[in-house]
């Protein structure tokens, strides 16, 4: 396992699905944990009784089947497929809205689907999901990327109600690619995977969506500008390494 | 569940092939590291032997690893431009052969060249001025640069009157697994002498990879082609020509890296994720109440989606 982790970290971002599939048909007796470590592009369904599509994970799958959250129903159908409580699947409902107007205000586009259901100390999860297609060619507004992906998985454990307080514990992923291709510069391409965790306790006062919702944002905020910030600026750093800006050459060679 | 029904046994030769799949795609300078996760996993010596056998020779050359001659000659380039067979490869600047080991990535040791394996002396002469030119441009542009240059078609042609064509391959890696960073720059330029229109045809095939991964696993790849030509002359002049187009076109080219890189902060990346909502403030958790509100509002009216 140790090592398929290695192997992960190395792969180059945009081929995820083919190594996870790989490491799965490899190390069949380590599948769930495979499944269960390694994130994975997101993929969709259309949700046939709404005609609307809604993005798969592992929260949302029971034996071979998703529950889509707009209808609550299974797809393929499946009987006694679990479903989350009526007081939680309200407050799913509500999420769901929600999440859509934030998830439009940042990514002017791409879906979004939120899951809910209740665990075993008290509390329960909840999972929300973007998926989406910054290219030309899809909802890239600027039509600048030939390609682009962006994948956020963020699923967050709610502790019980203690003293109108409550422990959140938010694990979230990021997963991109963006290409850029141009007669004068060729293919550019960059591709990766964070994942980050955050803990925090609030009051519940101001509702769980609120306080859910400030932690996604936060997180998200965070990612991007790492990933802007420190990840792409190292990759950069290593070109400019491998060969050196040419005024820099200039310096350390004083003309003679 | 859909696993369970994968579960059945993967024959050796499909085995074999999946670890060569992450042999070939390990990032610049970490097909070691990739190497021992495979081999663990696949907990199988004879199958790992030969995944690493097919996979790493493939994965040498193209990523035109360079390996230091025993005897203190310097580096030799590995590269099929090279390839006397298998792993015997050819250093033209030494006129040795060195003989590696693909799998240890080690050059193990080292024969002079046969007459056979080496151009004519009228080829030779353009190659040798071609690879001084070079050799000066990759030192001052690539701290830990190798480079080397080729005739790869019409070694024989002994005077003026038929084509050849040169290949000149540029090559620079840094690895810092201590600063989880690696990385690779390859130029492959195929450089062809027609006599017919008195001319020098260059094509140039860029490469550049990096690999961050401290907390993550970010890489960056690029790929670019470019082309241009110059007037066929006396060796030296050519060198000369043809090496400032290299130059010129290799400093356009990082140029257009970094430019690409500045464009990404400010509108590339907008188009996945922006960095605030288009109101430019954060989003409004607390009023999120009244977002619902209007929403039972506008369905009990009927208006709205």
């Amino acid at each position: 396992m140790e090592a398929a982790m290695g192997l992960m970290r190395r792969v180059p971002p945009k081929h995820t699905e083919t190594a996870l599939s790989a490491l799965l048909s490899l190390m069949p007796h380590h599948s769930s944990d495979l499944l269960s470590q390694v994130d994975q592009p997101l993929q969709v369904l259309c949700d046939v009784e709404c005609g609307k599509e809604f993005i798969l994970c592992e929260y949302n799958r029971d034996a071979d089947s998703y529950r889509s959250p707009w209808s609550n129903t299974y797809h393929p159908p499946l009987e006694d497929g679990s479903v989350p409580s009526l007081k939680l699947r309200k407050l799913e409902i509500e999420a769901n809205d929600i999440f859509a107007i934030y998830r439009d205000q940042y990514y002017e586009g791409g879906m979004s689907s939120v899951y809910m259901f209740e665990d075993d100390n008290e509390g329960f999860v909840a999972c929300f999901l973007i998926k989406k297609d910054g290219s030309k060619t899809g909802q890239g507004r600027r039509g600048y990327l030939e390609e682009g992906a962006w994948d956020a998985i963020h699923v967050i454990e709610v502790g019980p109600e203690e003293e109108e307080n409550t422990n959140y514990r938010l694990t979230s992923t990021v997963m991109l690619t963006l290409t850029t291709n141009n007669e004068s510069s060729g293919t550019f391409s960059l591709s990766g995977s964070l994942r980050r965790q955050m803990s925090m306790r609030l009051s519940v006062a101001d509702g769980h969506l609120c306080n859910m919702g400030r932690m996604i944002e936060e997180m998200e905020s965070k990612l991007r500008n790492s990933l802007d910030q420190v990840y792409f600026g190292k990759t950069r750093e290593m070109v400019c390494t491998l060969r050196p800006p040419s005024e820099v050459v200039q310096m350390r060679m004083p003309e003679s | 569940m859909a696993e369970e029904e994968e579960e059945s046994e993967l024959s050796d030769k499909q085995k074999i092939e999946i670890a060569k799949w992450f042999l070939l795609n390990s990032p610049p300078g970490e097909i070691q590291y990739v190497a021992k996760d495979v081999k663990s996993i696949l907990n199988n010596d004879d199958l790992y032997n030969e995944a690493a056998s097919d996979a790493f020779p493939v994965y040498n050359k193209s990523h035109l690893i360079s390996l230091q001659m025993p005897d203190r000659s310097g580096d030799v380039v590995v590269t099929s431009f090279g390839e006397v067979d298998g792993n015997a490869f050819l250093d033209p600047r030494t006129a040795q052969v060195a003989i590696v080991d693909h799998v240890k990535q080690v050059c193990k040791e080292v024969r002079p060249a046969t007459d056979e394996e080496l151009p004519s002396s009228f080829v030779e002469e353009f190659r040798c001025s071609l690879d001084a030119e070079i050799l000066k441009y990759v030192e001052e542009a690539y701290p830990k640069g190798v480079c080397s240059v080729y005739c790869i078609n019409g070694k024989d042609v002994e005077g003026p009157g038929s084509d050849f064509e040169l290949a000149a391959v540029i090559s620079a890696a840094r690895h810092s697994p201590q600063n989880f960073c690696n990385g690779s720059w390859c130029s492959i330029w195929n450089i062809l002498f027609k006599y017919d229109q008195q001319t020098v045809e260059v094509k140039g095939k860029l490469q550049v990879d990096a690999h961050y991964f401290e907390e993550g696993n970010v890489q960056l790849d690029t790929k670019h082609e470019c082309k241009d030509a110059t007037f066929l002359q006396a060796p030296e002049d050519c060198a000369h020509a043809i090496s400032s187009i290299i130059r010129h076109q290799e400093s356009e080219y990082f140029a257009s890296l970094e430019a690409s890189y500045l464009k990404l902060s400010d509108s590339t990346f907008k188009d996945l994720r922006r960095k605030l909502p288009v109101t430019r403030t954060l989003f409004p958790w607390h009023n999120t109440l009244q977002f619902s509100l209007t929403r039972d509002l506008s369905k009990e009216l009927g208006i709205g989606k």
